[in-house]
Protein backbone atom coordinates (compact mmCIF):
# COMPACT_ATOMS: atom_id res chain seq x y z
CA UNK A 1 0.00 0.00 0.00
CA UNK A 2 1.01 3.45 -0.62
CA UNK A 3 -0.24 6.47 1.46
CA UNK A 4 0.51 9.95 0.26
CA UNK A 5 -0.28 12.37 2.83
CA UNK A 6 -0.88 16.62 2.14
CA UNK A 7 1.56 16.37 -1.15
CA UNK A 8 2.54 19.73 -2.74
CA UNK A 9 4.44 20.14 -5.82
CA UNK A 10 4.76 23.22 -8.37
CA UNK A 11 7.00 24.18 -11.18
CA UNK A 12 8.96 27.56 -11.57
CA UNK A 13 6.33 28.88 -9.23
CA UNK A 14 3.17 27.31 -10.60
CA UNK A 15 1.31 25.21 -8.56
CA UNK A 16 0.79 21.62 -10.12
CA UNK A 17 0.04 19.25 -7.26
CA UNK A 18 -1.88 20.87 -4.14
CA UNK A 19 -2.40 19.40 -1.02
CA UNK A 20 -2.81 15.71 -2.33
CA UNK A 21 -4.08 12.95 -0.01
CA UNK A 22 -4.75 9.30 -0.74
CA UNK A 23 -4.08 5.45 -0.40
CA UNK A 24 -3.23 3.10 -3.42
CA UNK A 25 -4.57 -0.35 -2.17
CA UNK A 26 -2.04 -3.43 -2.45
CA UNK A 27 -3.49 -6.26 -5.17
CA UNK A 28 -5.67 -3.44 -6.13
CA UNK A 29 -5.37 -1.40 -9.98
CA UNK A 30 -5.58 2.24 -8.63
CA UNK A 31 -6.65 4.60 -11.34
CA UNK A 32 -5.92 8.44 -11.31
CA UNK A 33 -8.12 9.99 -14.08
CA UNK A 34 -8.61 13.56 -14.82
CA UNK A 35 -8.15 15.94 -18.07
CA UNK A 36 -5.46 16.23 -19.93
CA UNK A 37 -2.73 18.34 -18.08
CA UNK A 38 -4.34 17.94 -14.21
CA UNK A 39 -1.29 16.84 -12.93
CA UNK A 40 -1.56 13.12 -13.29
CA UNK A 41 1.95 12.32 -14.52
CA UNK A 42 3.28 14.58 -12.30
CA UNK A 43 1.91 13.15 -9.17
CA UNK A 44 2.98 9.87 -10.80
CA UNK A 45 6.16 10.70 -11.06
CA UNK A 46 6.39 11.63 -7.46
CA UNK A 47 5.37 8.57 -6.55
CA UNK A 48 8.32 7.23 -8.57
CA UNK A 49 11.13 9.60 -6.69
CA UNK A 50 11.61 10.86 -10.94
CA UNK A 51 10.14 14.77 -8.94
CA UNK A 52 10.71 15.43 -5.64
CA UNK A 53 7.61 16.97 -3.80
CA UNK A 54 7.93 20.39 -2.65
CA UNK A 55 5.85 19.10 0.89
CA UNK A 56 4.01 16.33 1.93
CA UNK A 57 5.15 12.32 2.35
CA UNK A 58 4.78 9.43 0.28
CA UNK A 59 4.55 6.22 2.84
CA UNK A 60 5.68 2.85 1.07
CA UNK A 61 4.19 0.13 3.14
CA UNK A 62 4.87 2.10 6.59
CA UNK A 63 8.22 3.29 5.61
CA UNK A 64 8.12 7.22 4.74
CA UNK A 65 10.11 8.42 1.89
CA UNK A 66 11.23 11.10 4.54
CA UNK A 67 13.21 8.35 6.65
CA UNK A 68 14.42 6.78 3.84
CA UNK A 69 18.57 7.78 2.98
CA UNK A 70 19.60 7.48 -0.58
CA UNK A 71 20.72 3.56 -0.28
CA UNK A 72 16.89 2.27 0.86
CA UNK A 73 15.65 5.00 -2.26
CA UNK A 74 18.07 2.45 -4.39
CA UNK A 75 15.87 0.06 -2.63
CA UNK A 76 13.12 0.84 -2.63
CA UNK A 77 13.31 1.67 -6.87
CA UNK A 78 14.13 -1.75 -7.26
CA UNK A 79 11.03 -2.38 -6.29
CA UNK A 80 9.04 -0.25 -8.77
CA UNK A 81 8.26 -1.23 -12.55
CA UNK A 82 7.11 1.66 -14.77
CA UNK A 83 5.00 1.03 -17.78
CA UNK A 84 5.67 4.64 -19.40
CA UNK A 85 3.07 6.39 -21.83
CA UNK A 86 5.26 5.86 -24.73
CA UNK A 87 6.40 2.70 -23.71
CA UNK A 88 10.56 4.35 -23.76
CA UNK A 89 11.66 1.03 -24.80
CA UNK A 90 15.34 1.19 -25.44
CA UNK A 91 15.76 1.55 -29.52
CA UNK A 92 18.78 -0.59 -30.04
CA UNK A 93 17.77 -3.34 -28.30
CA UNK A 94 15.37 -6.39 -29.26
CA UNK A 95 12.49 -7.49 -27.13
CA UNK A 96 14.92 -9.48 -25.22
CA UNK A 97 17.09 -7.36 -24.49
CA UNK A 98 14.98 -5.14 -23.18
CA UNK A 99 13.36 -7.29 -20.71
CA UNK A 100 16.86 -8.89 -19.67
CA UNK A 101 18.11 -4.97 -19.06
CA UNK A 102 17.11 -4.36 -15.59
CA UNK A 103 18.08 -7.58 -14.17
CA UNK A 104 21.43 -7.54 -16.05
CA UNK A 105 22.00 -4.11 -14.99
CA UNK A 106 20.58 -4.33 -11.63
CA UNK A 107 21.09 -8.00 -10.31
CA UNK A 108 24.10 -10.23 -9.80
CA UNK A 109 22.50 -13.32 -11.80
CA UNK A 110 24.05 -15.42 -14.10
CA UNK A 111 23.53 -15.11 -17.75
CA UNK A 112 20.80 -18.28 -17.82
CA UNK A 113 19.40 -17.48 -14.88
CA UNK A 114 18.57 -13.58 -16.63
CA UNK A 115 17.50 -15.53 -19.68
CA UNK A 116 15.01 -17.52 -18.24
CA UNK A 117 13.16 -14.70 -16.10
CA UNK A 118 13.35 -12.47 -18.83
CA UNK A 119 11.36 -15.27 -21.27
CA UNK A 120 9.15 -15.95 -18.43
CA UNK A 121 7.87 -12.34 -18.25
CA UNK A 122 7.31 -11.98 -22.28
CA UNK A 123 5.43 -15.84 -21.73
CA UNK A 124 3.30 -13.95 -19.55
CA UNK A 125 2.66 -10.74 -22.10
CA UNK A 126 2.10 -13.22 -24.85
CA UNK A 127 4.90 -11.90 -27.35
CA UNK A 128 7.15 -15.22 -27.68
CA UNK A 129 7.05 -14.95 -31.12
CA UNK A 130 8.38 -11.31 -31.28
CA UNK A 131 11.63 -11.89 -28.93
CA UNK A 132 14.08 -10.88 -31.15
CA UNK A 133 12.48 -8.38 -32.75
CA UNK A 134 13.13 -4.04 -32.37
CA UNK A 135 10.68 -2.11 -31.21
CA UNK A 136 10.04 -0.12 -34.26
CA UNK A 137 8.98 -3.33 -35.94
CA UNK A 138 6.07 -3.81 -33.29
CA UNK A 139 2.84 -2.54 -32.77
CA UNK A 140 1.66 0.43 -30.43
CA UNK A 141 0.18 -2.56 -28.11
CA UNK A 142 2.88 -4.75 -28.52
CA UNK A 143 5.32 -2.04 -27.57
CA UNK A 144 2.96 -1.64 -24.62
CA UNK A 145 3.15 -5.18 -23.77
CA UNK A 146 6.68 -5.26 -23.83
CA UNK A 147 7.19 -2.24 -21.44
CA UNK A 148 4.88 -4.56 -18.87
CA UNK A 149 7.30 -7.05 -18.87
CA UNK A 150 10.00 -5.18 -18.91
CA UNK A 151 8.21 -3.41 -15.43
CA UNK A 152 7.36 -7.08 -14.32
CA UNK A 153 10.65 -8.81 -14.54
CA UNK A 154 12.24 -7.75 -11.52
CA UNK A 155 9.05 -8.86 -9.14
CA UNK A 156 7.95 -5.59 -8.26
CA UNK A 157 5.89 -4.36 -5.08
CA UNK A 158 4.73 -1.35 -6.86
CA UNK A 159 3.67 -0.96 -10.67
CA UNK A 160 3.14 2.23 -12.28
CA UNK A 161 1.47 2.91 -15.46
CA UNK A 162 1.23 6.17 -17.17
CA UNK A 163 -2.06 6.10 -19.36
CA UNK A 164 -1.45 2.98 -20.68
CA UNK A 165 -3.52 2.60 -23.53
CA UNK A 166 -3.23 5.92 -24.93
CA UNK A 167 -2.65 5.57 -28.99
CA UNK A 168 -3.91 1.61 -28.78
CA UNK A 169 -7.48 1.11 -30.61
CA UNK A 170 -10.19 0.41 -27.88
CA UNK A 171 -10.21 -3.82 -27.93
CA UNK A 172 -6.10 -3.79 -27.68
CA UNK A 173 -6.20 -1.02 -24.92
CA UNK A 174 -9.27 -2.85 -23.12
CA UNK A 175 -6.29 -6.15 -23.64
CA UNK A 176 -3.55 -4.24 -21.98
CA UNK A 177 -5.86 -2.79 -18.99
CA UNK A 178 -7.03 -7.11 -18.39
CA UNK A 179 -3.35 -7.64 -18.50
CA UNK A 180 -2.27 -5.36 -15.76
CA UNK A 181 -5.20 -6.20 -13.45
CA UNK A 182 -4.28 -9.70 -14.03
CA UNK A 183 -0.86 -9.42 -13.28
CA UNK A 184 -1.56 -6.91 -10.29
CA UNK A 185 -3.69 -9.94 -8.80
CA UNK A 186 -1.41 -12.79 -9.76
CA UNK A 187 1.38 -11.13 -7.87
CA UNK A 188 -0.54 -8.99 -5.29
CA UNK A 189 1.39 -5.94 -6.44
CA UNK A 190 0.34 -2.22 -5.74
CA UNK A 191 -0.90 -0.95 -9.31
CA UNK A 192 -1.03 2.85 -9.72
CA UNK A 193 -2.58 3.74 -13.74
CA UNK A 194 -2.84 7.17 -15.21
CA UNK A 195 -5.66 7.34 -17.08
CA UNK A 196 -7.93 9.70 -18.86
CA UNK A 197 -10.19 6.63 -20.69
CA UNK A 198 -13.80 6.09 -19.42
CA UNK A 199 -13.10 2.17 -20.42
CA UNK A 200 -10.85 1.60 -18.25
CA UNK A 201 -12.80 3.25 -15.59
CA UNK A 202 -15.17 0.96 -15.98
CA UNK A 203 -13.10 -1.91 -16.39
CA UNK A 204 -10.48 -1.89 -13.82
CA UNK A 205 -11.70 1.03 -12.11
CA UNK A 206 -11.05 -0.70 -8.63
CA UNK A 207 -9.87 2.50 -6.87
CA UNK A 208 -10.11 5.91 -8.65
CA UNK A 209 -9.20 9.38 -7.74
CA UNK A 210 -10.50 12.22 -10.07
CA UNK A 211 -7.45 15.60 -10.06
CA UNK A 212 -9.28 18.45 -11.12
CA UNK A 213 -6.03 21.53 -11.49
CA UNK A 214 -3.90 19.76 -9.41
CA UNK A 215 -6.41 18.89 -6.41
CA UNK A 216 -8.00 15.71 -6.03
CA UNK A 217 -12.00 16.06 -6.25
CA UNK A 218 -13.25 12.43 -5.51
CA UNK A 219 -12.08 9.20 -4.80
CA UNK A 220 -14.22 6.24 -4.84
CA UNK A 221 -15.09 3.00 -7.25
CA UNK A 222 -16.19 2.85 -10.82
CA UNK A 223 -19.32 1.36 -8.94
CA UNK A 224 -19.76 4.56 -7.54
CA UNK A 225 -18.67 6.75 -9.77
CA UNK A 226 -21.93 6.94 -12.43
CA UNK A 227 -23.69 7.56 -9.27
CA UNK A 228 -21.96 10.03 -7.66
CA UNK A 229 -23.44 14.04 -8.08
CA UNK A 230 -20.26 15.53 -8.41
CA UNK A 231 -20.12 18.29 -11.22
CA UNK A 232 -17.38 17.69 -12.06
CA UNK A 233 -17.03 14.27 -12.24
CA UNK A 234 -20.26 14.03 -14.38
CA UNK A 235 -18.64 16.19 -16.78
CA UNK A 236 -15.72 13.92 -16.88
CA UNK A 237 -17.82 11.07 -17.24
CA UNK A 238 -20.28 11.95 -19.36
CA UNK A 239 -18.22 14.25 -21.55
CA UNK A 240 -18.55 12.35 -24.81
CA UNK A 241 -21.88 12.76 -27.03
CA UNK A 242 -22.19 8.41 -26.96
CA UNK A 243 -22.38 8.40 -23.08
CA UNK A 244 -24.60 11.32 -23.08
CA UNK A 245 -27.25 9.51 -24.70
CA UNK A 246 -26.40 6.30 -22.75
CA UNK A 247 -27.39 8.44 -19.67
CA UNK A 248 -30.76 9.40 -21.04
CA UNK A 249 -31.52 5.77 -20.87
CA UNK A 250 -30.82 5.03 -17.12
CA UNK B 1 22.79 35.23 -15.36
CA UNK B 2 20.88 32.81 -17.78
CA UNK B 3 24.45 31.18 -18.88
CA UNK B 4 25.92 31.05 -15.45
CA UNK B 5 23.03 28.83 -14.15
CA UNK B 6 23.43 26.70 -17.72
CA UNK B 7 27.76 26.49 -17.12
CA UNK B 8 26.85 25.24 -13.55
CA UNK B 9 24.80 22.66 -14.78
CA UNK B 10 27.32 21.51 -17.24
CA UNK B 11 30.00 20.99 -14.92
CA UNK B 12 27.75 19.28 -12.90
CA UNK B 13 26.74 17.28 -15.18
CA UNK B 14 29.98 15.82 -16.01
CA UNK B 15 30.77 15.32 -12.02
CA UNK B 16 27.64 13.06 -11.94
CA UNK B 17 28.94 11.09 -15.04
CA UNK B 18 31.38 9.72 -12.66
CA UNK B 19 29.32 9.02 -9.98
CA UNK B 20 27.33 5.85 -9.33
CA UNK B 21 29.13 3.56 -12.08
CA UNK B 22 27.22 1.16 -13.90
CA UNK B 23 28.70 -2.76 -13.93
CA UNK B 24 32.42 -2.84 -15.47
CA UNK B 25 31.12 -5.57 -17.80
CA UNK B 26 28.35 -3.29 -18.91
CA UNK B 27 30.19 0.10 -19.75
CA UNK B 28 33.27 -1.80 -20.96
CA UNK B 29 30.19 -2.76 -23.92
CA UNK B 30 29.29 0.43 -23.74
CA UNK B 31 32.88 2.21 -24.12
CA UNK B 32 33.80 -0.33 -27.42
CA UNK B 33 30.31 0.62 -28.75
CA UNK B 34 31.18 4.39 -28.18
CA UNK B 35 34.51 4.13 -29.78
CA UNK B 36 32.94 2.83 -33.00
CA UNK B 37 30.62 5.06 -33.47
CA UNK B 38 32.46 8.13 -32.38
CA UNK B 39 35.94 7.69 -33.45
CA UNK B 40 36.00 4.68 -36.30
CA UNK B 41 33.06 5.90 -38.01
CA UNK B 42 34.67 9.22 -38.04
CA UNK B 43 37.86 8.20 -39.78
CA UNK B 44 36.67 8.26 -43.46
CA UNK B 45 35.19 11.16 -43.60
CA UNK B 46 38.67 12.78 -41.68
CA UNK B 47 40.84 11.07 -44.44
CA UNK B 48 38.85 12.60 -47.29
CA UNK B 49 38.74 15.78 -46.04
CA UNK B 50 42.73 16.25 -45.00
CA UNK B 51 43.71 14.50 -48.34
CA UNK B 52 41.67 17.38 -50.69
CA UNK B 53 42.43 20.34 -47.69
CA UNK B 54 46.11 19.26 -47.57
CA UNK B 55 46.31 19.35 -51.44
CA UNK B 56 44.81 22.78 -51.33
CA UNK B 57 47.06 24.58 -49.29
CA UNK B 58 50.30 22.57 -50.52
CA UNK B 59 48.79 24.13 -54.43
CA UNK B 60 47.69 27.82 -52.83
CA UNK B 61 51.17 28.06 -51.07
CA UNK B 62 53.28 26.76 -54.04
CA UNK B 63 51.23 29.36 -55.93
CA UNK B 64 52.31 32.45 -53.46
CA UNK B 65 55.86 31.44 -53.13
CA UNK B 66 56.78 32.47 -56.91
CA UNK B 67 60.01 34.63 -55.99
CA UNK B 68 63.29 32.17 -57.56
CA UNK B 69 65.01 33.04 -54.79
CA UNK B 70 62.89 31.20 -52.38
CA UNK B 71 63.62 26.93 -52.13
CA UNK B 72 61.17 25.10 -53.22
CA UNK B 73 60.94 22.89 -49.92
CA UNK B 74 59.44 25.81 -48.67
CA UNK B 75 56.12 24.94 -49.65
CA UNK B 76 56.39 21.30 -48.34
CA UNK B 77 56.95 23.45 -44.69
CA UNK B 78 54.16 25.33 -44.52
CA UNK B 79 51.89 22.71 -45.36
CA UNK B 80 53.26 20.81 -42.67
CA UNK B 81 52.97 23.91 -40.31
CA UNK B 82 49.22 24.65 -41.31
CA UNK B 83 47.92 21.22 -41.29
CA UNK B 84 49.95 20.33 -38.02
CA UNK B 85 49.29 23.66 -35.76
CA UNK B 86 45.49 24.36 -37.26
CA UNK B 87 43.98 22.81 -39.54
CA UNK B 88 44.38 18.97 -37.98
CA UNK B 89 43.55 20.37 -34.84
CA UNK B 90 41.05 22.58 -34.96
CA UNK B 91 39.04 22.69 -38.34
CA UNK B 92 38.85 18.78 -37.73
CA UNK B 93 37.25 19.48 -34.58
CA UNK B 94 34.61 21.55 -35.87
CA UNK B 95 33.91 19.25 -38.78
CA UNK B 96 33.42 16.89 -35.88
CA UNK B 97 31.08 19.27 -34.26
CA UNK B 98 29.14 18.54 -36.76
CA UNK B 99 29.22 14.72 -37.45
CA UNK B 100 29.36 13.58 -33.71
CA UNK B 101 28.23 16.25 -31.97
CA UNK B 102 25.08 16.04 -33.39
CA UNK B 103 24.94 12.46 -33.05
CA UNK B 104 25.34 12.71 -29.86
CA UNK B 105 22.85 15.42 -29.14
CA UNK B 106 20.24 13.45 -30.96
CA UNK B 107 20.68 10.33 -29.88
CA UNK B 108 20.35 11.24 -26.03
CA UNK B 109 17.65 13.79 -26.92
CA UNK B 110 15.77 11.04 -28.88
CA UNK B 111 16.11 9.19 -25.13
CA UNK B 112 15.00 11.91 -23.50
CA UNK B 113 11.76 13.03 -25.04
CA UNK B 114 10.72 9.44 -25.33
CA UNK B 115 11.45 8.63 -21.42
CA UNK B 116 14.19 6.32 -21.70
CA UNK B 117 16.61 8.71 -19.70
CA UNK B 118 13.23 8.69 -17.21
CA UNK B 119 13.06 4.62 -17.99
CA UNK B 120 17.13 4.32 -16.57
CA UNK B 121 16.02 6.75 -13.64
CA UNK B 122 13.48 4.81 -12.44
CA UNK B 123 15.71 1.17 -12.49
CA UNK B 124 18.03 3.14 -10.27
CA UNK B 125 20.90 3.54 -13.26
CA UNK B 126 22.51 6.35 -13.15
CA UNK B 127 21.56 7.83 -16.72
CA UNK B 128 24.74 10.40 -16.80
CA UNK B 129 26.90 7.58 -15.87
CA UNK B 130 25.52 5.36 -18.43
CA UNK B 131 24.89 7.92 -21.43
CA UNK B 132 27.99 10.22 -21.09
CA UNK B 133 30.83 9.15 -19.06
CA UNK B 134 31.38 6.41 -21.97
CA UNK B 135 31.51 8.80 -24.73
CA UNK B 136 34.26 10.75 -22.70
CA UNK B 137 36.12 7.97 -22.19
CA UNK B 138 35.70 6.98 -26.41
CA UNK B 139 36.54 10.76 -27.03
CA UNK B 140 40.13 10.04 -25.53
CA UNK B 141 40.87 8.37 -28.63
CA UNK B 142 40.32 11.08 -30.70
CA UNK B 143 43.78 12.32 -30.53
CA UNK B 144 44.42 8.84 -32.76
CA UNK B 145 41.79 10.92 -35.60
CA UNK B 146 43.55 14.13 -35.51
CA UNK B 147 46.64 11.80 -35.96
CA UNK B 148 45.24 10.24 -38.84
CA UNK B 149 44.50 13.58 -40.17
CA UNK B 150 47.98 14.65 -40.42
CA UNK B 151 49.55 12.21 -41.82
CA UNK B 152 46.58 12.14 -44.64
CA UNK B 153 46.94 16.21 -44.98
CA UNK B 154 50.61 16.22 -45.41
CA UNK B 155 50.04 12.68 -48.00
CA UNK B 156 47.59 15.11 -49.95
CA UNK B 157 49.83 17.83 -50.40
CA UNK B 158 52.86 15.77 -51.74
CA UNK B 159 51.19 13.79 -54.31
CA UNK B 160 49.46 17.23 -55.11
CA UNK B 161 52.63 18.87 -55.69
CA UNK B 162 54.16 15.58 -57.44
CA UNK B 163 51.59 16.32 -60.16
CA UNK B 164 52.23 19.99 -60.25
CA UNK B 165 55.80 18.89 -61.09
CA UNK B 166 57.41 19.60 -58.07
CA UNK B 167 60.48 16.71 -56.87
CA UNK B 168 58.80 14.99 -54.24
CA UNK B 169 62.48 15.22 -52.83
CA UNK B 170 62.01 19.24 -52.12
CA UNK B 171 58.81 18.63 -50.67
CA UNK B 172 60.26 16.28 -47.95
CA UNK B 173 62.94 17.99 -47.18
CA UNK B 174 60.12 20.82 -46.52
CA UNK B 175 58.58 18.80 -43.97
CA UNK B 176 61.47 17.49 -42.13
CA UNK B 177 62.65 21.36 -42.08
CA UNK B 178 63.46 23.21 -38.74
CA UNK B 179 60.87 20.37 -36.45
CA UNK B 180 59.98 21.67 -33.11
CA UNK B 181 58.53 19.27 -31.12
CA UNK B 182 56.94 21.67 -28.92
CA UNK B 183 54.56 22.54 -31.85
CA UNK B 184 53.01 18.81 -31.63
CA UNK B 185 52.59 19.25 -28.07
CA UNK B 186 50.82 22.80 -28.13
CA UNK B 187 48.26 20.87 -31.15
CA UNK B 188 47.85 17.37 -28.93
CA UNK B 189 46.68 19.52 -25.68
CA UNK B 190 44.28 21.31 -28.33
CA UNK B 191 42.97 18.41 -29.42
CA UNK B 192 42.66 16.51 -25.86
CA UNK B 193 40.55 19.74 -25.40
CA UNK B 194 38.33 19.43 -28.05
CA UNK B 195 37.67 15.97 -27.60
CA UNK B 196 36.49 16.81 -23.82
CA UNK B 197 34.26 19.25 -25.42
CA UNK B 198 32.93 17.27 -28.45
CA UNK B 199 31.79 14.50 -25.73
CA UNK B 200 30.43 16.88 -23.07
CA UNK B 201 28.79 19.83 -25.12
CA UNK B 202 26.85 17.91 -26.93
CA UNK B 203 25.82 15.57 -24.59
CA UNK B 204 24.39 18.57 -22.56
CA UNK B 205 22.19 19.82 -25.14
CA UNK B 206 20.91 16.27 -25.37
CA UNK B 207 20.24 15.52 -22.19
CA UNK B 208 18.77 18.90 -20.20
CA UNK B 209 16.31 19.53 -23.59
CA UNK B 210 12.52 19.58 -23.61
CA UNK B 211 9.99 18.78 -25.87
CA UNK B 212 9.37 16.76 -29.15
CA UNK B 213 10.78 15.56 -32.08
CA UNK B 214 10.85 18.83 -33.29
CA UNK B 215 12.80 20.16 -30.68
CA UNK B 216 15.36 17.64 -31.32
CA UNK B 217 16.30 19.12 -34.71
CA UNK B 218 16.48 22.01 -33.28
CA UNK B 219 18.60 21.07 -29.71
CA UNK B 220 21.18 19.41 -32.57
CA UNK B 221 21.53 22.90 -34.35
CA UNK B 222 21.73 24.66 -31.02
CA UNK B 223 24.70 21.82 -30.32
CA UNK B 224 26.82 22.50 -32.84
CA UNK B 225 26.60 26.48 -32.49
CA UNK B 226 27.84 26.40 -29.15
CA UNK B 227 30.03 23.19 -29.56
CA UNK B 228 31.95 25.13 -32.56
CA UNK B 229 31.99 28.59 -30.67
CA UNK B 230 33.60 27.00 -27.78
CA UNK B 231 36.37 25.13 -29.77
CA UNK B 232 36.96 28.74 -31.18
CA UNK B 233 37.36 30.14 -28.22
CA UNK B 234 39.30 27.70 -26.38
CA UNK B 235 41.53 27.32 -29.59
CA UNK B 236 42.65 30.96 -29.01
CA UNK B 237 43.07 31.00 -25.55
CA UNK B 238 45.34 27.95 -25.76
CA UNK B 239 47.25 29.31 -28.62
CA UNK B 240 47.79 32.74 -26.62
CA UNK B 241 48.70 30.52 -23.76
CA UNK B 242 51.42 28.59 -25.18
CA UNK B 243 52.21 30.13 -28.81
CA UNK B 244 52.55 34.03 -28.12
N1 LIG C 1 9.06 19.11 -15.71
C1 LIG C 1 8.11 20.06 -15.73
N2 LIG C 1 8.41 21.36 -15.61
C2 LIG C 1 7.46 22.31 -15.62
N3 LIG C 1 6.16 22.07 -15.74
C3 LIG C 1 5.76 20.80 -15.87
C4 LIG C 1 6.71 19.72 -15.87
N4 LIG C 1 6.05 18.55 -16.00
C5 LIG C 1 4.74 18.89 -16.09
N5 LIG C 1 4.56 20.22 -16.00
C6 LIG C 1 3.26 20.92 -16.02
O1 LIG C 1 2.41 20.32 -15.08
C7 LIG C 1 1.07 20.26 -15.54
C8 LIG C 1 0.53 18.88 -15.41
O2 LIG C 1 1.19 18.04 -16.33
P1 LIG C 1 0.97 16.48 -16.40
O3 LIG C 1 1.11 15.88 -15.05
O4 LIG C 1 1.88 15.98 -17.45
O5 LIG C 1 -0.54 16.35 -16.89
P2 LIG C 1 -1.32 15.02 -17.25
O6 LIG C 1 -2.45 14.96 -16.29
O7 LIG C 1 -1.83 15.23 -18.64
O8 LIG C 1 -0.39 13.87 -17.15
C9 LIG C 1 1.08 20.78 -16.96
O9 LIG C 1 0.59 22.11 -16.94
C10 LIG C 1 2.56 20.77 -17.35
O10 LIG C 1 2.84 21.84 -18.21
MG1 LIG D 1 0.36 12.61 -18.60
Amino acid sequence: MIEVKSLIKSFDGNLILNNISTKFVQGKTNLIIGQSGSGKTVLLKCLLGLHSPDEGEIIFDGVSNKNMDEAQKTLLRREMGMVFQGSALFDSMTVLENVMFPLKMLTKKNDDEILERAKNAINRVELDKAIQKLPSELSGGMQKRVAIARAIVMNPKYLFCDEPNSGLDPKTAIVIDNLIQEITKEYNITTVINSHDMNSVMEIGEKIIFLENGTKNWEGSNKEIFSTKNKSITDFVYSSELLKKVKKFL
Amino acid sequence: MFYLNDIGKYFIMIRMSFFKPCKWKILKNLIFKEINDLIIESIPIVSILSFFIGAVISIQTALNLTSPFLSKSLVGFATRQSIILEFAPTFMSIIMAGKVGSFITSSIGTMRVTEQIDALEVMGINPLNYLVFPKIVALLFYPFVITISMFVGIFGGLLAMTFAGVPSEAFITGIQMDFEPYHIFYSYIKTILFALILATVPSYHGYYMRGGALEVGKASTKSFVWTSIIIIVVNFIITQLLLS
